[in-house]
């Protein structure tokens, strides 16, 4: 027991400290850099709870994939964080708005969870010595929500059909590589065999 | 003081000790796997390779291991000294410790986790870190460039690297390594292994992996015609060397991953008697070496891939065959449930 305490500590403090440290960065780089810390110390605490599937999805979906497009997109951007600072006063209602509505929304669920459990938890959750955390999730994803779940992934579906036709321009004056064409070359096609006369040359 | 000796000191010693003997033959073991994979491309080139450390050259990367680390480290003027320096930690510890749930013979792993494909499959999604931060840090076009690209590269075939391992998964019905290689032993030996029912996920997890690893014909990031030498260009001494050992040790781990999951693990290919008294281990180095053969033998043969030809292998090739397969798998696997 001991010993989990000590894990969570560790994870908890690194990853408030890394979430703080995302917003108190200098460099955006380093920010984003820091969220990637905050996520794989979530996924720790992922583990502590026993939600090991959690954890490495949080893994391979948010640092592996969600973050290295975060990276590219901060990389090649010019930001000039002085600038940024500048407007920082302007920005702040605004901000202090949406995080209070955040507070909020999390009190309401933490109250609601230790008040009236009931309410959060009418799904019962298997013993997580018999069945492992896997099973069960697939278990209640594909029977009990499937259509939520289904749901999702259209939208995703739709969003990503809506990126790709914002953004593919099919120019006619580029001479694009066709696969087909050249995988579909006879040598007949391609070359020919003459008998050259000494002194003649080809015409 | 012994109940605390019993709950909490004497697994954290055998944790550290397992740990630490993992990683010292892991590391010998990239010693002499380097080794042969220069001797492979020299016999294909038809040249000697390293023959003068040592007999037959044998001790060559030790003495490159000792060339590296007495050389001067150079950091740029311009790097971001921290990523710098971090980078090339990152990726060599991170490729290590994805080592942490391979199992190499039955109960043979330092951590047999429940979600061991998962956890190896985060780690390897974490290595485009290491050459990110590299190629940002140096604060130079050449390794922009080339990390660039190949994040590109590793996040694509990642994702047909995804969909092989949810083939297998479907057909071994769990996530621990340990039992995926169970779930082969049919008694059939080799004929029962996952390479042959899943042959075409066989061959685009290996040509991925060349692909997620860097190697040659998929080594862009290093096409030292149009980027020096990728986004290690601004490295030297012990950070380079440990680039070099995360590559070598990500290959294994890949290599090792394949056996697990398509060439049965430690199981002896044929289980009859002289065969099965084999320790399994042995099968399973046989096996990585195996695989690690027909990835040097790869890099000796095959000329560097385009980029655009490469994007395109990735995304309109593998990713639509391996998502294909997947839901092929799947429906096989159902009406076989169903008696057909």
């Amino acid at each position: 027991m001991m010993l989990s305490a000590l894990f969570f500590y560790l994870f908890a403090i690194m990853c408030v400290g890394a979430g703080f440290m995302v917003i108190a960065a200098k460099n955006p780089v380093h920010a984003v850099l820091y969220l990637i810390l905050a996520f794989f110390n979530a996924a720790g605490l992922f583990v502590l709870l026993g939600a090991e599937f959690l954890a490495m999805i949080l893994v391979v979906v948010y640092v592996g994939a969600v973050l290295v497009l975060f990276l590219f997109v901060v990389m090649m951007l010019d930001v000039d964080f002085a600038e940024l600072r500048a407007g920082f006063l302007k920005y702040l209602p605004v901000g202090a708005v949406v995080g209070l509505l955040l507070l909020v929304e999390l009190i309401f669920v933490v109250g609601a969870w230790l008040t009236a459990p009931e309410l959060v938890s009418d799904v019962p959750t298997p013993p997580a010595a018999e069945v492992s955390n896997t099973q069960a999730l697939g278990e209640i994803l594909y029977t009990r929500y499937v259509y939520l779940f289904e749901g999702a992934g259209l939208i995703l579906l739709v969003a990503m059909i809506g990126a790709i036709v914002l953004t593919l321009h099919h120019k006619s004056d580029v001479r694009r590589q066709s696969i087909a064409a050249q995988v579909g070359r006879t040598r007949e096609m391609s070359v020919e065999v003459v008998e050259v006369e000494t002194g003649r040359g080809l015409k | 003081m012994a109940e605390f000796w019993t709950n909490y000191g004497l697994p954290t010693f055998l944790i550290v000790a397992h740990s630490v003997a993992l990683i010292v033959i892991l590391l010998v073991v990239i010693a002499f796997t380097l080794y042969a994979d220069r001797k492979v491309w020299a016999a294909v080139q038809m040249r000697r390779g390293p023959n003068v450390v040592g007999p037959f050259g044998l001790w060559q990367s030790f003495a490159d291991l000792l060339k590296f680390v007495f050389k001067e480290v150079i950091i740029p003027a311009g790097s971001n000294k921290g990523l710098f320096l971090m980078a090339p930690v990152v990726t060599a510890g991170l490729a290590i410790s994805a080592w942490a749930v391979m199992p190499v013979d039955k109960g043979w792993a330092v951590a047999d986790i429940h979600v061991g494909v998962l956890y190896i499959f985060a780690i390897s999604s974490l290595q485009v870190y290491g050459v990110i931060m590299a190629g940002w840090a140096s604060n130079s076009k050449y390794a922009f460039l080339a990390c660039l690209r190949s994040a590109a590269q590793m996040v694509s075939y990642e994702v047909s690297i995804g969909f092989v391992i949810i083939t297998v998964l479907l057909c071994a019905g769990s996530l621990n390594l340990t039992d995926i290689v169970m779930s082969q032993d049919r008694g059939l030996g080799l004929f029962g292994w996952y390479w042959l029912p899943l042959l075409p996920m066989f061959v685009i997890f290996f040509i991925s992996m060349l692909a997620e690893t860097n190697r040659p014909p998929f080594d862009l990031l290093e096409a030292e015609s149009e980027l020096v030498a990728g986004f290690m260009v601004e490295y030297s001494s012990t950070p380079y060397m440990l680039f070099m050992l995360g590559e070598y040790v990500a290959i294994l781990l890949l290599c090792s991953l394949g056996t697990v999951l398509f060439l049965g693990g430690w199981l002896p290919p044929v289980p009859v008697a002289p065969f099965t008294w084999i320790p399994g281990v042995l099968w399973f180095v046989l096996k990585v070496g195996f695989l690690f053969f027909l990835v040097s033998m790869v890099k000796a043969m095959v000329p560097r891939y385009r980029y655009d030809q490469l994007m395109r292998l990735g995304w309109k090739v593998f990713l639509p065959l391996s998502l294909a397969a997947v839901v092929v798998v799947a429906a096989v696997l159902r009406l076989w449930q169903y008696g057909f």
